[in-house]
């Protein structure tokens, strides 16, 4: 759906050219929902704003729901759907006449763009709000428009650039349901962008990390934890007397890193720890050592951000990247 | 993957047919036209200030009339008050657009595959209309007043005016979408603005016998000023005459400058 080669793109600036993309190579495959990561400069919406044909490459090649780029822009606009972070629709219209206006724009006629609108405002639990005015929905119904304006074209692939931004927790599971819905019911493609990580986690088949300009890991959430951080042993002793000797085990497993040793607790990392635990509880068992607990920590993906691109995506733009945050 | 399970996909994109130019034009033109309808306060108020002149300042002018070569004074101050209102009526519609750009709307319509001049046209012929129908409700309250000129040459004079507007709501929005802040937009206008009107000799004719010949000189290399002594002349009767025509086809000029430079900036990629 997806395939894009060596994209990249440069900004002229006063200090200078700002590379705000070095060369993406990405591939997303259709009907899977894949969630773009990053932190703010890293490359993100500069890479969404290509794909979508906002914003013309330097280089590089892509195509896009099986249009080129760079020669056929038209097809790709015609294809896709964009639900850009700044939303889509103006406070002072009304909801169900944006949309419709909005499909007009894409040759549906005017009867077809009105039912399917209605349709996508029951689907998205908008029933009842056609007539009224955008300024005076919530921020969650607001982002339902959005999306329903993305959509109101029957794209085959849908961008959305950080759909949950500002929304409360509940609206954000809600939205969550919906972006699921979109492949699930209509069989579209969902390539996302988020800040958030338990989002990517909880929806994405697989996830894309964008770091400098240029995508540092991809695999599924299960797949980049894995290869990444591997999960943390906790083992705490009964007697301080044993914690050599616990470390000393624990070092002996598979693929273990070295324990390190912090008052009778001592942790170990090792690749899917789930698997060892049973065997290193019985060892530890056979030497008659006691513990007081035991502990598994999964990584999450906030510990394989950390790993892979040394800042936390909370910390987003650090200080002196800002000037690029700014550009991209 | 669960995507295998989904309900074939019916997409329709190949059957949603080429965009065309006046499809999407007139997509543009009929919700910004609602939107507009909606709230016809900056209507109103944009009427408010020719009508306002005509009725305060437009008394004063008519013992000077003979003076300045004209038989009835508002022969010789609507036409100036129509400039007026195609100017200003259009130079701040881009205030609206930088509304719209925050709310996301222009993004919204790049992506899609209507063509960029579509964009600005659509709007620009909502602007055109609303100068027209402000200029008609005008030149009406002008005859209340005392006005007499010739049928035609109102219709032109109000034709004039409204092309006068395409030029400058283009220009309006070129400079709204480029600076996106109504805070540099603003004193941006007034100050083009300002100069151009007061160089056109709307108020009082800026001729050779009336001005010091710095100030004519300067005031002939406004446009502006060529355009309202078209339109006087064609309120005059005049409408074949050089003045006329070279007013009429100058604001033809300034409509289509302004038209390109505006979707020129609609089709930038930055915004």
């Amino acid at each position: 759906m997806i395939h894009a080669r060596g994209l990249a793109r440069t900004y002229k600036t006063r200090r200078g050219d700002v590379d705000a993309v070095r060369g993406v190579d990405l591939d997303v495959e259709a009907g899977e929902i894949v969630g773009f990561l990053g932190p703010n400069g890293a490359g993100k919406t500069t890479t969404l704003r290509m794909l979508t044909t906002l914003l013309r490459p330097t280089r590089g090649e892509a195509t896009v729901a099986g249009a080129d780029l760079r020669r056929d822009p038209g097809a790709v606009r015609r294809r896709i759907g964009y639900v850009a972070q700044s939303g889509s629709t103006s406070g002072e219209a009304r909801a169900g006449e944006e949309v419709v206006d909005h499909a007009l724009l894409y040759g549906v006629e005017r009867s077809v763009a009105t039912s399917r609108g209605r349709t996508l405002f029951e689907q998205l639990e908008l029933d009842g709000l056609w007539d009224r005015k955008c300024s005076s929905l919530s921020g969650g119904q607001r982002r339902r428009l959005d999306i329903v304006t993305g959509l109101i074209h029957t794209p085959r692939l849908v961008f959305l650039d950080e759909p949950t931004t500002g929304l409360d927790p509940q609206a954000r599971a809600n939205l969550w349901t919906h972006v699921r819905g979109l492949r699930d019911e209509r069989g579209s493609t969902v390539f996302l962008t988020t800040h958030y990580l338990d989002e990517a986690d909880a929806l994405c088949d697989r996830i894309l990390v964008i770091d400098h300009g240029q995508i540092v890991a991809q695999g599924s959430p299960e797949e980049l934890k894995q290869r990444v951080s591997g999960d943390a042993v906790l083992l705490s002793a009964a007697q301080q007397s044993d914690v050599a000797r616990i470390a000393a085990i624990a070092a002996q497993l598979p693929g273990a890193d070295v324990p390190t040793v912090d008052g009778h607790l001592v942790e170990v990392r090792v690749p899917a720890g789930r698997t060892l635990l049973a065997g290193l509880l019985r060892s530890l068992d056979a030497e008659g050592i006691e513990l007081a607990g035991v502990e598994l920590r999964r990584p999450t993906l906030d510990d394989v951000f950390l790993t892979l691109t040394g800042r936390s995506l909370r910390d987003g733009e650090s200080p002196a990247r800002s000037s690029e945050g700014a550009a991209a | 993957m669960t995507a295998t399970t989904a309900t074939p996909p019916t997409f329709t994109d190949e059957q949603s047919g080429r965009s065309t130019f006046v499809r999407d034009a007139l997509t543009v033109f009929r919700r910004a036209m609602r939107i507009s309808l909606r709230n016809p306060v900056w209507a109103v108020m944009g009427l408010l200030q020719p009508v306002l002149y005509l009725s305060l300042f437009g008394p004063l002018l008519e013992p000077l009339a003979p003076q300045l070569g004209a038989t009835n004074a508002y022969q010789l101050f609507v036409p100036g008050l129509l400039v007026q209102l195609g100017m200003f009526g259009a130079l701040f519609v881009g205030f609206g657009l930088i509304g719209e750009w925050r709310d996301g709307v222009i993004e919204a319509e790049r992506v899609s595959p209507a063509p960029r001049s579509a964009l600005v046209v659509g709007r620009v012929l909502r602007d055109v209309i609303v100068v027209a129908v402000q200029g008609v409700v005008l030149v009406s309250v002008a005859f209340l007043f005392g006005l007499e000129a010739p049928f035609w040459g109102i219709v032109l004079g109000i034709v004039t005016a409204a092309l006068l507007a395409a030029a400058f709501a283009s220009a309006s929005y070129a400079v709204a979408l480029t600076l996106k802040s109504e805070d540099a937009l603003a004193p941006l206008m007034n100050g083009v603005a300002l100069p151009l009107l007061l160089l056109s000799g709307i108020l009082l004719p800026i001729t050779a016998a009336s001005a010091p010949a710095w100030l004519n000189t300067l005031s002939n290399l406004n446009p502006i000023k060529h355009v309202v002594s078209g339109i006087r002349a064609q309120f005059d009767g005049d409408i074949g005459s050089a003045t006329a025509l070279w007013g009429s086809a100058l604001t033809i000029v300034l409509a289509a400058v302004g038209l390109w430079f505006g979707s020129r900036t609609f089709k930038r990629e930055d915004g």
